[in-house]
Order: structure tokens, then sequence, then C-alpha cells
């Protein structure tokens, strides 16, 4: 999609010909994430159009209690120490941020008053700053008034490397000043397109200087309330046990009215995602079960107990095949698949596209994910309904076998293809996990056809994923011809996510393979594009030009996009919930009530 | 006696340091790292990376980390959680008494379930109450406890719907109520474990008294004309068990090794399955503390098994 087409929408969205979720939702299919489309709408002065949630309880608390299960339980309560999403959820229940992304792409205003836009003065015209105004009134569990100096010395927290915040990606190149009590202005360092970032979702979340102000840098561990969360949130702390249960009563003084519903949460962790599955799903003993990576069969069965139904929520993560272009087997230079080796089949576009060609797409999703699963040809998300008609979902066995014959790949007595006497013999390597296993028979199946034998291998997902340098299984290094993992794009604003083909990320000795660019693929056009998108600062261009960057390395089959996989949650029938797949799971969890 | 014990624990302190060696060494060796899902996280520079290794000592060679961990210890300091940043010792703390209650629960529910079936069968062999009891007693044993334990959460839990699965340590009720609840939720795992253990335990002390019962002066004190209940809990139990109690001394360490799986299915915040969450997520100093508290555990039962092998058998002297 080119940057005229985008502008072309956007005058319809304007003109109230294109409803504005459509929009987001075609953006969405070509590879940008909702708040980004969002951010463009805003820039260009189409004002946000939320979905109001229908809230009905008309009293605050009274609801009893909400129990929630989180299989990997919460083992931090500090929201810029989170490992992971676990820890993020366990501090959302107390902190918050001053806004947050709904499932729309929308930014939420929670601690801020408004959301900054050009009319009322919170966004510069240079796209160098955005000033936030703060939300009066708001109390911290303490009783203290929550001001700018929070919000002041989150920034300050965060961004001291002596402090080591998982968040001072966000924080470091940016700077914020207090105007007034109640109003803080956000500094870029060079022009910004998406400014949401800071103080915005889960990075976002606000912590009381007068409680850290003591603990900011290298004693940050002592902090008394890294444990005991003071926050503005709709229940305050009772009690924590690390990775087994986070349990909060509800705070009356909340700052938005009639809410919260419950009268306490209880957060219980530990145990496996089926187990989870049937305490929500067929027992009713739980109200909420967060991540249900269980096969779609076994969740349909749970579900018609009728205690529980599962919620599907659209996100960002991409279950994919990565072929290596360098030459796993033999060193060259000192090292296994170097980037300055050749792969003997993978240098050759025509069994890249083969492989591409015998990838069953379609049964994977039907037999394997179910509803869990979204057959997708793009490298980032794309919902069937508005597939990109940049990058097709082809199965066709007959013209792989075509395509290898044209390259000069004949087939051996044993029925697979070789050339110059290497047989296409290739190991495709995974994670440990069930359903992963059997994509891999899939994809065996269809490659067997077309000649191309698989030697399937599965490492634990505790060596694969980790970036142990002795290790020579892991997913960095990728010494083997094919590997498929699922990649999670954990910001709404692509670039930092796209960076991982450009050429100077090559993963490789010499930056213990923690380089971003695993396939090792090199392309100058790539790379021309991604420094054209850091510059720009038209987001129109600028999605446009992401657009283009999400093509490049699909087109040429360096990537095999198999299955986007959408948030699987499960919920009590009774429970209203105001999930998003752009934020935390908890982030609406003021408005989460259960219905009589 | 005195001298004894204190000789025992000079004995037990090189094995200590001989167990903490080999497992800090396995552990260093092992694949993972405990920043894991940081390193995959591109939004984390690379200076917080590096910052956070430096902060843990993670970048240390193996031998100046033990030594590290070593002279911590003897000061009492147990280590810091990388993944919760917390006390490890806290962390412990917090675990140690659920496991204690539901496995010392259990070891009751064993005993109260192996020492009368057991003596009822020697006492009366190869009939129907025996065969029963040993058929019971080898299935009991032969199906492990994860699955036992999901078969009775199929059952009580989804089919009948009468026990709750998931266990709470912080029940909200009172009074009581409390008891009523914990009772419900405690029963499973509780039946899980003290079964499997009282079959294994049938038939020890089936044996241990069938041995017993044969002697002669069993028979000379029948013959005193003595009642039968008085000759089975007199003469014959109390010879008859001194195998078995060391046996269960000994067998402790063995039971919360096979807690930790229980911990696992039902939920319980035990000390089992802080181990396991610690394992999944690389976390080194909570695995450490975890299996050298069950280093220890083996050592001090192994200790409390011979004395009172000593104290129930005056034969045996302490030398």
């Amino acid at each position: 999609m080119q940057e005229r087409e985008i502008r072309a929408l956007i005058e319809r969205v304007r003109s109230g010909e294109m409803p504005r979720r459509s929009f987001i939702q075609r953006m969405v299919g070509v590879g940008l994430s909702a708040p980004m489309a969002s951010m463009i709408l805003m820039h260009e002065g189409i004002a946000q159009t939320p979905a109001p949630f229908n809230y009905k309880p008309t009293k605050r608390g009274g609801g009893g209690s909400l129990k929630v299960l989180w299989w990997q339980g919460a083992t931090l309560l500090q929201p810029h120490f989170a490992n992971g999403t676990k820890d993020q959820e366990g501090s959302r229940i107390f902190y918050e941020p001053l806004a947050c992304w709904d499932k729309d792409g929308n930014l939420i205003p929670i601690l801020a008053a408004e959301v900054p836009t050009r009319e009322n003065g919170g966004l510069s015209a240079d796209g160098r700053s955005v000033t936030w105004k703060l939300k009066r009134g708001v109390t911290w569990h303490d009783g203290q008034p929550f001001t700018a100096d929070d919000a002041v010395f989150t920034w300050e927290y965060a961004k001291d490397p002596a402090t080591a915040a998982v968040t001072s990606g966000v924080y470091k190149d940016v700077k914020v000043d207090k105007l007034d009590s109640h109003t803080i202005k956000v500094t870029f360092s060079k022009p910004t397109p998406f400014w949401a970032t800071a103080f915005v979702a889960a990075e976002g979340m606000i912590i009381p200087k007068h409680l850290f102000g003591p603990y900011a840098g290298a004693k940050s561990r002592d902090a008394p309330n890294n444990l005991k969360p003071v926050g503005t949130g709709p229940y305050k702390f009772v009690d924590f046990k690390p990775g087994d249960i986070v349990r909060g009563e509800i705070y009356t003084n909340y700052h938005m009215p009639n809410r919260p519903y419950f009268d306490s949460i209880e957060m219980k962790g530990g145990g496996d995602a089926t187990s989870a599955a049937r305490a929500v799903l067929q027992t009713g003993e739980y109200d909420y079960a967060w991540n249900l990576q269980v096969e779609d069969e076994v969740l349909k069965r749970m579900e018609d107990s009728g205690k529980g139904v599962i919620f599907i929520v659209e996100g960002g993560d991409i279950e994919f095949l990565q072929l290596n272009i360098t030459d796993p087997w033999n060193e060259v230079d000192g090292e296994r698949a170097s980037p300055k080796s050749k792969h003997f089949a993978f240098s050759d576009p025509a069994v890249r596209e083969a492989m591409s060609l015998v990838t069953d797409r379609k049964s994977i999703q039907e037999f394997i994910y179910g509803r869990t699963g979204i057959a997708t040809a793009n490298f980032l998300n794309n919902p069937s309904k508005y597939r990109s008609t940049n990058n097709k979902l082809e199965f066709n066995i007959e013209k792989a076998n075509q395509l290898l014959d044209g390259a000069g790949w004949k087939k051996g007595s044993d029925g697979i293809r070789e050339k110059g006497g290497k047989k296409l013999h290739l190991v495709y390597q995974t994670s440990v996990n069930s359903l992963r296993q059997k994509e891999q028979a899939v994809v065996k199946q269809g490659a067997q056809k077309a000649g191309i034998d698989l030697e399937l291998k599965s490492v634990t997902a505790s060596v694969f994923f980790s970036s142990d340098v002795a290790n020579p299984d892991t997913y960095g290094k990728f010494w083997c011809d094919i590997q498929m993992y699922t990649t999670t794009m954990t910001q709404p604003d692509p670039e930092r996510f796209m960076d991982q083909y450009t050429s100077w990320e090559v993963s490789s000795k010499a930056n213990k393979w923690q380089g971003r660019n695993i396939c090792r693929w090199v392309s100058e056009e790539y790379d021309k594009t991604f420094r054209a998108a850091e510059a720009e600062l038209d987001p129109v261009k600028r999605a446009a030009l992401f657009i283009k960057m999400n093509d490049l390395p699909v087109q040429a089959n360096i990537v095999v996009p198999l299955i986007s996989r959408p948030r699987v949650r499960g919920a009590a029938t009774k429970l209203v919930t105001q999930l998003t797949g752009w934020d935390l799971d908890l982030s609406g969890l003021q408005n989460w009530y259960r219905e009589t | 006696m005195g001298a004894y014990i204190l000789r025992r624990l000079m004995i037990a302190l090189p094995s200590l340091l001989g167990i903490s060696v080999v497992l800090f060494t396995v552990l260093a060796l092992a694949p993972g790292d405990p920043f894991e899902e940081l390193a995959t996280n591109p939004n984390v520079p690379a200076e917080v990376k590096l910052a956070l290794r430096q902060k843990f000592g993670l970048d240390d060679p193996v031998y100046l980390r033990y030594f590290h961990w070593l002279s911590a210890m003897a000061h009492g300091d147990w280590g810091f959680s990388f993944i919760s940043r917390v006390d490890v010792d806290t962390l412990i703390a917090q675990r140690v008494p659920v496991t204690l209650a539901v496995i010392g629960a259990s070891q009751v529910l064993a005993l109260a379930v192996a020492l009368p079936v057991g003596i009822l069968s020697a006492v009366r062999p190869y009939s129907w109450f025996d065969r029963i009891a040993s058929t019971l007693a080898f299935i009991g044993f032969s199906l492990p406890t994860f699955f036992t334990g999901v078969l009775l959460i199929l059952l009580f839990s989804i089919k009948l719907d009468w026990l709750p699965f998931v266990f709470r340590a912080d029940l909200s009720a009172s009074g009581w109520q409390w008891w009523w609840e914990m009772f419900k939720q405690s029963v499973m795992p509780i039946a899980v474990l003290g079964l499997f253990q009282g079959a294994t335990w049938t038939r020890y002390v089936r044996s241990a008294v069938l041995d017993v019962v044969r002697l002669d002066y069993v028979t000379t004190a029948r013959a005193k004309g003595l009642a039968e209940r008085v000759v089975v809990l007199k003469h014959v139990v109390r010879n008859a068990l001194i195998p078995v109690v060391t046996l269960v001394a000994l067998q402790m360490p063995a039971v919360f090794g096979g807690a930790i799986v229980t911990e696992q299915i039902f939920r319980i915040p035990g000390i089992g399955s802080l181990l396991i969450d610690a394992i999944l997520r690389n976390d080194t100093p909570v695995i450490m503390a975890v299996t050298f508290v069950f280093a220890c555990l083996v050592i001090a039962f192994n200790l409390i098994a011979d004395l009172l092998y000593g104290w129930l058998d005056p034969r045996i002297s302490y030398r």
C-alpha cells in the first residue's frame, strides 16, 4: 500500500464515508499496529471515537471478590522491574499510566485529564514535545496527592542506568519537565511521530515520589515498596507472595466514579494453562484466566459446561519460519552460520519460494490452532477480513515442483531433490511444544511432496530462547536450516520491531549472537527504507515505509509467516471485561464488573 | 550420646559443603539465563541488560560466584532472587509453613492407614483382608501421585463439583468457615500424598510384623494366656516397629521431593512449587537455596533415624 492510497483512505474517513474502525483494521491488515494507525488519524486531525464502555454498576463496590488466574504468577510488583507481562499485569492492579490503548487503538486517558492533541495544545507542531495535563484530585493509596512531581520522578527513576529499570528504553531519550503542579512536558531529542510511549500503557505506570524518592539509582532494590505497591489504581495492596498470590481490596477514593465494582481482587499464580482453563470454564472456581495456550478442541469441550467463555483478542504475535541463508553446518571465519557464508539451497530464491509454497497454513489453522490461530501471509498481523493483497497465502505443491525443476534441482531415486551432488536435506528446529511439533509435521509433509526432506528437531524452550553464548541450540545462533517460533511485537510502534532485518543487527559471533537479525538477510533496499522511516516525520509516509518493510523479507521468502496468534483468554459468563490486544489485560480493570 | 551427635554434626558439615559445590557447579553449567525474557525483549536497552548482569554478578567466573555465595551463606545471607528481587530466605519462609502442613497431615494420614492395616494383615496373613489390603497397597504405590492427583481432580472437582482444586494459602473466611474451606481444599492433595505413602508403608509394617509374630517369645506370651490384643500391641508391634520408625524418618526427604509434583498440580504455594518456578525461570539463587534445604533435610533425617533407632533398640550403642 502506497502513501497515496493511505491518504485517500484518510480522506474517506474525514468525509465520514469510511468508519474510523475500518481504516484501523485496514492498516492492521497491512501489518501496522492499531495504535499506530490511530496515531496517524490523530495527526491528521481526525478525532478519536472510542466506543463508550457500557458500565452498568451505579455505585462503588458491592461486587464481591474477583478471582483471576495467571498460570505464570507475578514474581514482583514494581512495574519498572517487570520480567515480563505477568509482572506488569500484577503491578497494573495498583499502578496506572497516564493513558492506555483500547482494542481499536484509541488512546484512553487514565491519569491524564485529556489526550493531548494539536487542538488542545498538547502536541507541538514540530513533533518534538507533548504536553500532558494530569487529572486533578487523584490520590495515592496512602492519601498523598498525585502531582506532576510523581511523573517527573518516574522518568528520573526509570532513565537512570543504575536503577536498571527494564523500561529505561522508553525514558532515556526523552526529557520531562514540570510546567505546573498538574502539567508535564515530554520533550524528544528528535521529532517523534509516535509520541505515546513515555507514561503510556504497560511501560508508563507512574510510581509515587514520596515513597520511591530515596531509592532511585543503585539503591533501587532496597525500596520496601517494591513488594508493597502504593499506586492510584482501583484496588489497593493487601498481600503478595511472589509466584503465588497477589491480593488487593477496593480503594474507596478511586478517581473514577462508581468504580471499581469488586470489593477485592485475587490474582493466583502457578499450575498450567490447561488446568487454568478448567478452573474458569468447567468448574467456575475462578472468574478469569490469562493466556490459555491450549488446543482449541480442548477449550471447546470445556466451554460446553457453560460456566465460562473464551475471548480471542487480536494482537501482534506471529508464528513464522525463518530460512537460513548462511551455511549453518561449516565454519567460515571461525563461526558457523557466518554472515559471509552462503547456504547451499536457500541462497537460491527458487528454493525459498518453494518452501513458502509447500507450507500449508490453512491446515495448520484448521487442524492445530482452530480459533486460536489465523493463517497469515504477512510478517505482521493480518485479520483475514482485510488480507493484504501484497502477499499471498498460497499452498501449491505443483508450482513448487515446477519452480524447483526449473532451478535445476532434480529428483533422485529416493524422491529427494539434489543439485551439484547436494541433497535437499534440511534440518528444521523449534522449541518443545505440542502445537509446534504438530506444525512441524504439517510442513514436513508438504515439503516431502515437493522432494524436500526435512529433519525435525525440537529444543527445550528454556534453551532455545536463552541468550546463552555457550549453547549451540539457541534461536539467536540459528545453527540450523529452518527454525520456527513466535515473535511478539511488544510495542505498538513498529520501529524497534522492524529493525530485525537491518544489516547492522545481523546476529554473529562478534555481537555474541545478540543481534536481532537472526536470518542474517541483508538488503540495501531494506536498510534504506528503515533509515528513511526513522527520519520520517509525516506519519502517513512513515506508515507506507513500514508497510514496505513488512513486504520486503516476506517477498524475498526469507521468512515464511504461518499463523497470527491472537490472545486467548477465558472468563466467567457473567463477567464483563474490557480487553485489548494492544495493552495489558488489566488495563481496563477499573471497568470490569459482574452482571447480575 | 551428646558426643555422638556432635561427631555426626561435624561429619555433616563437609558433606553439606560437598553437596553445595556439586549443586552450584551443576547449576552454573546448566543452560539458561535468568534474564531470558529481557534478552528477547527488544525494548530493553543493552546497557540495562549488562547492568543487571553485573549487579547480580552473573559475569564472574563460576568459582568466584561460588565463594561469594558461600561467604554470604556463612553470614546467614541466603542470597537474592534475580526474578523477584527479594531475599531468598523470605521467599522460602513464606512457603515452608504450607508445605509442612500439607506434608505433615499426609504423613499422619499415611501412618493412620499403614499401621492398622499392616498389623492386621500380618496377624492374619493370607486371609481375605490381607489379600485385599495387599492388592490395594500394590495399586496404591504403583500409581504415581501426578496421575492420582489429576484423577481425583477430574472426579471430585469436575464431575461431582464437590471440592475446589486450586489451593489458596490465605483464605478470606475465619473461624469454622475457615477450617471447613481449608479441609475442602486440602483433602485431595493430602489424600494423594498420604495414600501413596501409606500404601508403601503398609507393606513394610506387614513384613516387619510378620517377622516378629512368629518368634518364640510371642508364642510364650500367648501360652501365658495373655489376651490377643495385648500380645499384638505390647509384644509384637513394639518390636516390629523399630525398623519401620527408621524407615519413616529416612523417607521424609523423599516425601518432600514427591510433594513437588502434587504442589504443582493443586497449585499449593509450597516450597516444591517454588523450586519448580525457580527452575523454569532460571532463578539460580532460589534453586540453590531450596535444593540446599532439601540436602540439609536428608542429612538431618538420617541423623534422626540413627538416634531413634538406638533409642528404640537398647542393643545398639553410640560409639
